[in-house]
């Protein structure tokens, strides 16, 4: 699984979450650029991803993540365990 | 469309995530009526706002919420109320856990010193209430606390007066007196939805840390459903009538195929506990003001016969309408709602049938339909969780009906101390029903025939045939017999089989359910037994005791119970009594004879 995939995969949560039915997702998108994505979606939109990979994501290693790409990258090391 | 029925069923991530979508499709539902409601938090508010925003939408309000800063609830609302006052708010919600409370007692606190921060504690709240109602006059709502996540004290924390767990008793007990002399102060019980959950499913401490929301997703729907149910309650919006079927709901067994005599009703199987335990929910919630409605395909007149088994707790007279007939469901639920004159929005629709229950739910959309699923045993437990019967304040009749049981009170406290074990017996207040056996009772019988082990003089095992035949036959003298006390029913306990030998009786059987023992209700068969029997020209009674490795108990039964012995075994294995019925002369104290108790 590589990060492009995820990327495509997760779309449809964040498209749910932030009612954004066109939302195109890159590796650049984050909180910053993406309409509606306040701390409230974003505890959503963690909850979810959780959900759909069965992982746990660490108070620590959310802090760090910068935009989407990463969020993906993390995830692909998780899914790699 | 989504209703609010279905809304509650989703799991709760679903709705977290599709969350925007929704709000958006109900809020084209015509006819929403708006409702104001600030939020005064002591954590993150905002995922419980967020689901009782759609939980209020789906239920046909246009709530509209303002909340305060993260744990401002205390300078929101007593140092700047003003912002508050602007909003107008219908309702005031203020939002605090255990965290929230100032200072907890010292592990080595005594009770006064405890007592006294249980009071600074609840002054504190108090200001907040006071302020709120002085300054913008509206209905609040205020929470109570959840027990402490970590009791230090282990056990000795709700015990001691410097415990926490104590601590939130206490203060609890404090708010809910507050509440109790104020009609605007209304009390969420957040402890008791902790506890519905367990503290495992309620508290999240890794989202605490990230975001200060104490609780769950699953704790923040259970806060936010209970929550709607408080305000739809406060606004009107709650259900007054619970529909019931018949058939498999309200007892066991179709009537109509079965027979009264096979449904299964009473104390007497563990299937006909659990639908007895329903009827007494259903009873309950009729006590507080709901009404109850019959909806059943069955001939009118063999759906009511249901209700004449001795062992139905509900009554005909329980029902304010009854439709028994072969027309469709929904139409006879339509019948009900004109004869009641209530409108079908407060309207809960209990079958255990799934197809029924599909029917309903597509025809009269305003019906709620729960899923029961067809296990009686869960019906309380999820007519419960769907508060659908939320009371924010009780009636004057619900006060009148508290008067008596003051009375019932009162009696048990006066009877709470015995001269003797007669008059203990007497404070029991027995009435038996012992009577020849009746069909009714044959499966039951037999039951018990064949599982009693200690009081059982000769632990002879019958078939259910064998004892339908002895119920028939004018040579036997079979009797039953039923108890209840001051705590409630204790059903069929006990059962004589006495056969006729010339002037004999012979009493092949004689057993009693160690439930009842110690009661006398063995003396109160015998005399029974013997009042039959003379009537029948009986002059002597003749019982075997036949020894097993489990009926030592009843060894000196007959000895006791006045019989002479006959003969016996030299290893005492057996031995056969006699009872002559001219010279005896009945011995029943404490328990009333008297027939069909329940009839």
């Amino acid at each position: 699984m590589d990060s492009a995939t995820i990327i495509r995969e997760i779309q449809p949560i964040f498209r749910d979450v932030l009612d954004l039915p066109d939302l195109q997702l890159t590796r650049q998108s984050n909180a910053s650029n993406v309409e509606g994505w306040d701390s409230l979606a974003h505890v959503n939109l963690v909850m979810a991803i959780e959900k759909r990979y069965k992982i746990k994501i660490a108070l620590g290693e959310l802090q760090d993540l910068k935009n989407v790409g990463e969020m993906a990258d993390l995830i692909v090391k998780k899914l790699a365990r | 469309m989504l209703t609010s029925h279905t809304l509650r069923q989703l799991p709760v991530e679903e709705i977290l995530q599709k969350r925007k979508r929704l709000k958006r499709e109900l809020l084209e539902r015509p006819q929403l009526q708006e409702v104001r409601i600030a939020v005064l938090g002591g954590t993150t508010t905002n995922e419980v706002v967020d689901l009782l925003d759609v939980l209020l939408l789906a239920d046909g309000f246009k709530p509209v919420f303002q909340q305060s800063e993260y744990n401002k609830y205390y300078e929101d609302a007593v140092l700047e109320p003003d912002k508050i006052l602007a909003f107008r708010p219908d309702i005031v919600y203020i939002h605090t856990h255990w965290n929230n409370i100032r200072n907890f007692p010292p592990v080595g606190a005594t009770g006064d010193q405890a007592a006294a921060l249980v009071s600074s504690e609840l002054a504190r709240y108090q200001s907040i209430w006071t302020s709120l109602h002085q300054v913008i006059g509206c209905q609040v709502i205020q929470n109570n606390f959840e027990h402490p996540p970590f009791p230090v004290l282990g056990n000795l924390d709700s015990v001691a007066p410097g415990g926490g767990t104590r601590f939130v008793y206490e203060l609890n007990i404090e708010f809910a007196k507050a509440a109790q002399g104020n009609r605007k102060l209304l009390i969420q019980d957040l402890n008791a939805l902790a506890a519905g959950l367990g503290h495992d499913r309620w508290f999240d401490w890794e989202r605490w840390y990230s975001y200060k929301i104490l609780t769950t997703p699953e704790g923040s729907f259970a806060i936010a459903k209970s929550l709607a149910a408080m305000i739809g309650a406060m606004l009107g919006r709650v259900k007054k009538v619970l529909v019931l079927d018949l058939d498999n709901t309200l007892w066991g067994g179709v009537i109509g195929d079965d027979g009264l005599d096979k449904i299964q009703i009473g104390r007497e199987t563990a299937v006909a506990e659990a639908y007895t335990a329903f009827q007494e929910y259903c009873l309950a919630l009729r006590e507080r003001g709901v009404l109850l409605a019959v909806c059943s395909k069955n001939n009118l007149d063999t759906a009511k016969s249901g209700f004449s088994h001795p062992d139905t707790i509900l009554k005909l007279e329980h029902f304010s309408s009854f439709q028994a007939n072969w027309q469709p469901k929904h139409e006879n639920i339509g019948n009900i709602a004109r004869e009641l004159n209530l409108g079908l929005d407060s309207f809960v629709f209990v079958d255990d049938n799934p197809a029924e229950r599909a029917i309903v739910a597509a025809q009269l959309p305003a019906v709620t339909v729960p899923d029961v699923g067809s296990e009686v045993s869960r019906f309380p437990g999820i007519l419960q969780a769907g508060r659908y019967f939320e009371a924010v304040n009780l009636s004057k009749e619900d006060m009148e009906r508290a008067a008596s049981y003051a009375a019932n009170a009162q009696r048990t406290e006066r009877e709470a101390k015995y001269a003797d074990y007669g008059e203990y017996l007497d404070s029991l207040d027995m009435s038996a029903e012992i009577e020849p056996f009746q069909s009714v009772y044959l499966d039951r019988i037999t039951q018990l025939i064949n599982k009693t082990n200690q009081f059982n003089l000769t632990t002879r095992r019958y078939t259910s045939a064998e004892v339908e035949g002895i119920a028939r036959d004018p040579n036997y003298i079979a009797l039953y017999g039923k108890l209840t006390d001051t705590f409630g029913d204790n059903g069929l306990i006990s059962v004589i089989i006495g056969r006729r030998e010339g002037a004999d009786l012979q009493l092949d059987l004689w057993i009693m359910s160690c439930r009842v023992l110690k009661r006398d209700m063995e003396i109160a068969m015998l005399d029974t037994l013997v009042e039959h029997a003379r009537a029948a020209g009986v002059e002597r009674v003749v019982g075997t005791y036949l020894r097993t490795p489990k009926n030592a108990m009843v060894e000196d039964h007959y000895r006791n119970t006045g019989f002479s012995l006959l003969s016996a075994v030299e290893d005492g294995s057996k031995s056969v009594w006699t009872l002559t019925l001219s010279t005896y002369s009945p011995g029943t104290k404490h328990i009333r004879i008297g027939s069909l108790v329940n009839g």
